[in-house]
């Protein structure tokens, strides 16, 4: 056991630290420390700096033009980029389909679609949930149906996230009715602009527009497109899974809230003295940085028990858990510390519209509070995972 | 002891909830909040026609109610159906317009002709009821006050200030001069407006006003705590229909018994946030009022919170959408927290309360 960062890590570290103060656009962190929405153009613009330095695909081998972290240089990326507030990387095509195809995609899907990921050239989004398929994603009905060198994709996605933005979406896809559920489903890459294809946008509670209803009629997707074997998408679309929970204690997430939490909590005026200073909230605070602490610790333990450019194992779905929980927390504080401020409700889209009804920063929190109850939600629900880790760490 | 409501409360709750079903759905107070006006006149007339607003005044006052049951009563269904009309302005500046003798303004309060509004929160003065900067000198009121419910409706606000004798009340028309207001909509689907006032002409109403503004919003929170209720009971009523109509694996989702766990939890606290209403609206007006409220107001954020977060996971995904009916529920009980004193204010409120 050794608590302290190695050399290497440390001067890991420092370089990250440098290459933000210099790379990072002011425009681009100040959004992001504001809660204000960021364009397509704003994340195009941050992938493309990061690759530009070699530091997008941090999970990705150095042989597919990743940087091949360990987990605790993933971990010293995330913590430095967060606590600078730059965007987050989307991670459709760069932690899900980017490791599917490393491993299970020809050589030619390969060439042609892991640099295009990586220059931005594609936007991903993903394709696996149903009206009818959420938890239980084996029963999805959306079919592909060979026919000579195509299949033909009939059906409809749902709350496919930045689908709006997206060109390409990876889809599970039914190729075999007749087949047990898990059996019959295949992995399909669409190209959006296939004629048939539409999107259309699903309003959130706290009024923001980023999952969509993706609807297929009769889109012709070239046989070229299918990854691995036919009527085996379910292993790899299982392989994505754990691929994804790659980064989902949201370690970087929760310490930036906090520190914001703090900030407002300082700024706050309660009776005479400051929010800070009232027990009960400095109680709460304190309870929920003392399970970050531990779950920052616990995040590198599961991690680093991968391998170099590996999946963590099932007990990564302890991590979703708590990571989630704590996340939300840090939320609903925050919601908290504004007191009556957090009332005022004024859509992102009217900029200035917010000037003089309440402090800048109140200004994302309650929406921030509402959106955040998916995180429990999407990504296996915490309900889901907590079977995984009764059934596949604790064999109940 | 009778828990059962009285015949002519039992009546006043079937026909609200009778003409609330019929004239809210999801869609209707989806338009409505997207509206600039906020909430339905047609429908507030109405509920002025059924004696809504005139349960909430004692027979003195031109009304045939004002005890805590009625408000209680009133607001529950207003909470079950999502409603938006200014039923809470009537009740605290209707309520204080009584008490200061202004009857003719009480009856058309009453009659749903005349929409009152109190203005006593400020910018920096979290949930304290004290006027801190608006002053009143010589009959001129200037200052800032946050979260006016339903101002931009208003025909009159009513406004707290700082005056020569002390905290008081002075009443303002709209489109007085040097009055302005910056109308936004609120996150529980209301609307509410900054209003600054800059040597705006007042009518001195009541000096010495702390004791009956803090009576006032003590019915005003056993209100929103009622609202919150009812909030709750939708929510609750909503979430078990999902669970069993929503199939996953094969089976609807109510046929997992961790899901039946959760829900039994959320029935129990619901019964819980039953019993805080029913005792602070028994105890309203008695010495023991301010530790019921706050007791109450600390539990029932303990519980909305819990039931506005169960629900919107236990539906999944449709339980995050607007178009939904779930999503204005689950916002107004939440949003209801930062309301005459959160969980935690209360909770400090009562521990001071129960040492003396
Ligand atoms: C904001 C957001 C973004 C999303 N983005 C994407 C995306 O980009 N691409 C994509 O494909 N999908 C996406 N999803 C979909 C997400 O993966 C699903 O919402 C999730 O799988 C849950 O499915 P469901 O919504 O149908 O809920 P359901 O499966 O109907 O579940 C409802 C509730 O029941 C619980 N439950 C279900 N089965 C069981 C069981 N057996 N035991 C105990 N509890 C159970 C669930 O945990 C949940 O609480 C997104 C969802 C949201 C909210």
């Amino acid at each position: 056991m050794d608590l302290t960062y190695t050399a290497e890590e440390t001067a890991f570290r420092e370089e990250v630290r440098a290459f933000l103060a210099e790379h990072l656009p002011r425009d681009l962190s100040e959004k992001v420390r504001l809660g204000r929405p960021l364009s397509k153009q704003d994340h195009e613009a941050w992938h493309s700096i990061l690759n530009g330095r070699g530091w997008l695909a941090g999970n990705w081998p150095k042989a597919f033009g990743g940087a091949e972290w360990t987990a605790t240089e993933r971990h010293i990326f995330e913590e430095e980029t967060t606590r600078a507030h730059a965007p987050r990387i989307v991670p459709f095509g760069l932690t899900m389909l980017g490791p599917v195809l490393q491993h299970f995609g020809t050589k030619a899907q390969q060439e042609h679609f892991l640099p295009r990921i990586l220059n931005g050239e594609h936007w991903w989004c993903q394709g696996y949930s149903e009206p009818g398929a959420g938890s239980d994603l084996a029963s999805l009905k959306t079919r592909a149906v060979r026919d000579g060198d195509d299949y033909v994709v009939t059906g409809q996605k749902t709350w496919t996230t930045l689908g709006q933005y997206a060109n390409w979406i990876f889809c599970l896809v039914r190729t075999d009715p007749t087949a047990k559920a898990q059996e019959g489903i295949s992995f399909l890459l669409i190209d959006m602009a296939s004629p048939g294809v539409t999107v259309r946008p699903i309003v959130l509670l706290d009024g923001g527009a980023e999952v969509n209803e993706v609807f297929f009629h009769d889109v012709r997707v070239p046989v070229a497109n299918l990854v691995g074997e036919e009527n085996k998408g379910w292993t790899y679309a299982k392989f994505l899974l754990t691929h994804e929970r790659t980064n989902i204690a949201g370690i970087g997430f929760s310490n930036a809230g906090l520190e914001t939490l703090k900030r407002i909590a300082h700024a706050e005026r309660d009776g005479a003295g400051r929010l800070i200073d009232n027990p009960l909230f400095a109680a709460r605070l304190a309870r929920v940085e003392i399970d970050l602490m531990a779950l920052s610790t616990t995040n590198l333990r599961i991690l680093s028990a991968a391998a170099r450019g590996q999946a963590p194992g099932a007990d990564s779905s302890m991590l979703k858990v708590k990571g989630t929980v704590i996340r939300q927390e840090i939320n609903d504080l925050t919601r908290r510390a504004l007191g009556p401020m957090a009332l005022p409700f004024v859509s992102e889209g009217l900029e200035g519209a917010n000037d003089g009804i309440a402090p800048d920063y109140a200004r994302p929190v309650t929406a921030q509070y509402f959106n955040n109850r998916k995180l429990s939600i999407f990504g296996g629900s915490n309900e889901v995972q907590r079977s995984i880790i009764a059934k596949q760490v604790l064999g109940l | 002891m009778n828990f059962t409501l009285t015949e002519d409360r039992q009546m006043m709750q079937d026909s609200l909830r009778r003409f609330l079903t019929d004239r809210y759905s999801a869609e209707r107070r989806g338009a409505l909040i997207a509206a600039e006006a906020g909430f339905d006149r047609d429908i507030w007339r109405d509920l002025a026609d059924l004696g809504a607003v005139a349960a909430l005044f004692g027979e003195d006052q031109g009304g045939f109610g004002g005890a805590g049951f009625d408000i209680a009563l009133v607001f529950e269904e207003l909470g079950r159906a999502g409603a938006l009309e200014p039923m809470m302005e009537a009740l605290i500046a209707g309520g204080l317009l009584a008490e200061m003798g202004h009857g003719d303004l009480v009856a058309r309060i009453i009659a749903g002709e005349l929409i009152v509004t109190l203005a006593y929160l400020e910018p920096d003065g979290r949930y304290d009821l004290s006027p801190r900067t608006t002053r009143l000198t010589e009959d001129r009121l200037s200052g800032h006050k946050s979260l006016v419910g339903h101002a931009e409706a208003a025909d009159l606000f009513l406004v707290t200030a700082l005056g020569p004798e002390g905290v008081t009340l002075a009443l303002v028309p709209r489109g007085a001069d040097g009055l302005s207001l910056t109308a936004y909509p609120t996150a529980d689907g209301m609307r509410a407006a900054e209003l600054r006032l800059d040597a705006t002409p007042a009518n001195t109403l009541l000096t010495g006003a702390l004791p009956l503004l803090e009576r006032h919003i003590a019915r005003a929170t056993l209100a929103c705590m009622a609202d919150t209720l009812g909030a709750m009971e939708t929510a609750m009523a909503l979430t078990i229909t999902h669970l069993k109509t929503r199939q996953q694996f094969g089976r609807p989702l109510g046929k997992f018994q961790v899901l039946q766990h959760r829900m039994a939890d959320l029935a129990i606290e619901l019964e819980q946030a039953r019993s805080a209403v029913i005792n602070a609206a028994g105890q309203l007006g008695t010495n023991q009022e301010a530790r019921h409220i706050s007791a109450a107001k600390n539990l029932m954020g303990r519980t909305a919170r819990l039931m506005a977060e169960e629900a919107i996971q236990l539906h999944g995904g449709i339980g995050m959408t607007a178009e939904y009916a779930l999503a204005h529920f689950a916002k107004r009980m939440v949003m209801a927290d930062h309301k005459f004193g959160d969980e935690d204010h209360h909770l400090a409120r009562f521990i001071a309360l129960s040492a003396t």
